[in-house]
């Protein structure tokens, strides 16, 4: 049963990171300007450099071949090359990677952090000061865009991953403590308080078995929010990761770049998403 | 509670209200410049100061939040529909459509929504007049922002299928685009609703995250976006504190929104 769960996922991951690839592929396509290339306006080339520049970009023209084509030198590792860059995409990701991953990383383990000692402790002290403080707090986060908050930390000098960690809280946050709300208040999880077990005792015997599998999809979620924010977060405080390249590549119309980005960046959400979804299910296996 | 939510009103009818009304505050308009001004701090003559090419800051203040925040319902609206289109056709014909519909659904949902925007706005021209700017920000939002709707409205109207008052009315001759339209969206009208409001402060925050990756509305259009990049030249925050007034209002506008449309029990927390 778990091994089909797993290779349905499996499945679904492969198809939409493909189709997301073909989706990105085409809009780039078929995005006005596409064929223009500002090295042809160069007054230094002539008239056969010119006629290179078109010819090189003439196997691009035919959307399904040049997708079809790029899928094939893939899969020998090779991911093409950046048309704004002029690098191999594979050297680029590889080089930017690191630095994302990082970022991500941290931001959501300081976010995940924040999250559980703020959620935990408002639904242990029950007090409603506390509780509407939090949720202020985190309410005004939600309300300031994510760009705003990556110039902010420009501005105070504050580090990337902290800024993906604000940017993922309040989101995380409001579903954390209402899914702690609800399990706290469930007649046995009551009923364990009013017999006076321990706190951590009913955290983890009671508590975390209701809401860890929703849990788990919330954090698989988070990845994908994670991703999104360091997009901005990159691209403004100057750090060359995958963000600040999606952003680069956005803007220079790089086909070979924003395609591999998309299928890295779609594959990296299913992953997280289906790793959680399969993780809780498991989970709810052992606990039922 | 409701004293809070009607705050949270009057803010909204207020904020709507002025910057409807920037035509008579703000007669200069948003794009007269006062050389001999440029960057000056507030005065009597200019309450919010002027941007670095000597335009009125207050008047684009004014001009902005009505671009943004009239603009992000016809947004909304526009997603809406999507969604009940899509996650509703496809969830009343059920099978292999609402499938289909579901993988795209999917596909969508796999991107970062930021990711998308950025990548979808980048391949639409960027040399475009600004009122053409406007509309492709607006619209790209409305088109890509039904996914989620899309999916809720789809298991909904799968669940209407089956309903009684369907089956009845189906057996007494009621077929196709007639059934659904008659019987079938009035009851997605909650969940429309709830879509349509929750949309508009996402779509005023991820106009304005555009905004400030340049990928706006273009100059010399003001939205809240565009006034936000004026951040990006900041050295401390206490140098010039005027330039946040469009990113209080906005944290205002959206918070009240936030109220507006919140549970009870969560205002209450």
């Amino acid at each position: 049963m778990l091994r089909r769960k797993i290779a349905r996922h499996g499945l679904a991951i492969v198809a939409t990171a493909l189709l997301g690839g073909l989706l990105s592929a085409t809009l780039v396509r078929l995005a006005p300007g596409f064929d223009t290339d500002e090295a042809q306006l160069d007054p230094h080339l002539n008239s056969a450099s010119v006629q290179a520049l078109r010819q090189a970009r003439a196997d691009q023209h035919n959307i399904f071949q040049f997708y079809f084509h790029s899928l094939q030198r893939a899969m020998h590792g090779d991911l093409g090359t950046s048309l704004s860059l002029g690098q191999p995409v594979g050297a680029l990701l590889r080089d930017r990677l690191p630095l994302t991953l990082r970022l991500v990383g941290l931001g959501l383990l300081l976010s995940w952090a924040a999250v559980m000692a703020l959620a935990l402790s408002a639904a242990w002290l029950r007090a409603f000061a506390y509780d509407t403080l939090a949720t202020v707090i985190s309410g005004t986060l939600l309300c300031i865009p994510a760009a705003v908050l990556a110039l902010l930390s420009v501005l105070w000098n504050v580090p990337g991953a902290l800024a993906i960690a604000l940017i993922i809280f309040p989101r995380d946050y409001r579903y954390t403590r209402n899914l702690l709300a609800k399990a706290y208040s469930l007649p046995h999880i009551v009923t364990a308080r009013a017999k006076g077990l321990g706190e951590l005792r009913i955290l983890f015997w009671h508590v975390v078995p209701v809401a860890g599998p929703q849990l788990l999809a919330l954090a698989g979620v988070s990845v994908s929010l994670a991703i999104g924010a360091a997009i901005p977060v990159e691209a403004l405080c100057g750090l060359a990761g995958v963000g600040q390249l999606a952003w680069q590549a956005a803007l220079a119309r790089d086909l070979p770049l924003l395609m591999n980005i998309t299928v890295l960046v779609t594959l990296v959400t299913l992953l997280a998403n289906s790793g959680a979804d399969v993780i809780g299910s498991v989970w709810r296996g052992q606990h039922a | 509670m409701i004293f809070w939510r009607r705050v949270a009103c009057v803010v909204l009818l207020v904020v709507v209200g002025v910057s409807l009304a920037a035509n008579w505050l703000a007669p200069a308009g948003y794009a007269k410049q006062y050389r001999e001004a440029a960057d000056a701090p507030p005065s009597h003559a200019h309450w919010l100061g002027t941007d670095e090419i000597g335009r009125d800051r207050f008047a684009r203040v004014l001009y902005g939040t009505r671009i943004s925040l009239l603009l992000a319902p016809g947004a909304a609206l526009l997603s809406t529909l999507m969604a009940a289109l899509i996650g509703g056709l496809a969830g009343y014909l059920g099978g292999a459509w609402a499938r289909a519909a579901m993988a795209v659904t999917d596909l969508f949902l796999s991107l970062p929504w930021l990711f998308l925007l950025i990548t979808v706005r980048a391949m639409m021209p960027l040399n475009v007049s600004p009122l053409v700017s406007v509309l492709v920000t607006f619209t790209m939002l409305g088109l890509l922002g039904w996914t989620s709707a899309a999916r809720v409205l789809c298991a909904t109207a799968g669940s209407l299928r089956d309903a009684d008052f369907v089956r009845q009315a189906r057996a007494s001759g009621i077929r196709g685009a007639r059934l659904f339209w008659i019987h079938v969206v009035p009851n997605l009208k909650p969940v429309l609703y709830a879509q349509f409001w929750i949309s508009i402060p996402a779509f005023i925050l991820s106009e304005a995250n555009l905004g400030i990756l340049g990928l706006g509305v273009a100059e010399p259009l003001p939205s809240w976006g565009s006034l936000l990049k004026e951040l990006e030249g900041l050295v401390s925050v206490g140098e010039e504190p005027w330039k946040f007034v469009p990113l209080i209002l906005l944290v205002v506008v959206v918070t009240s929104f936030q109220l507006v449309l919140s549970k009870p029990d969560e205002v209450a927390a």
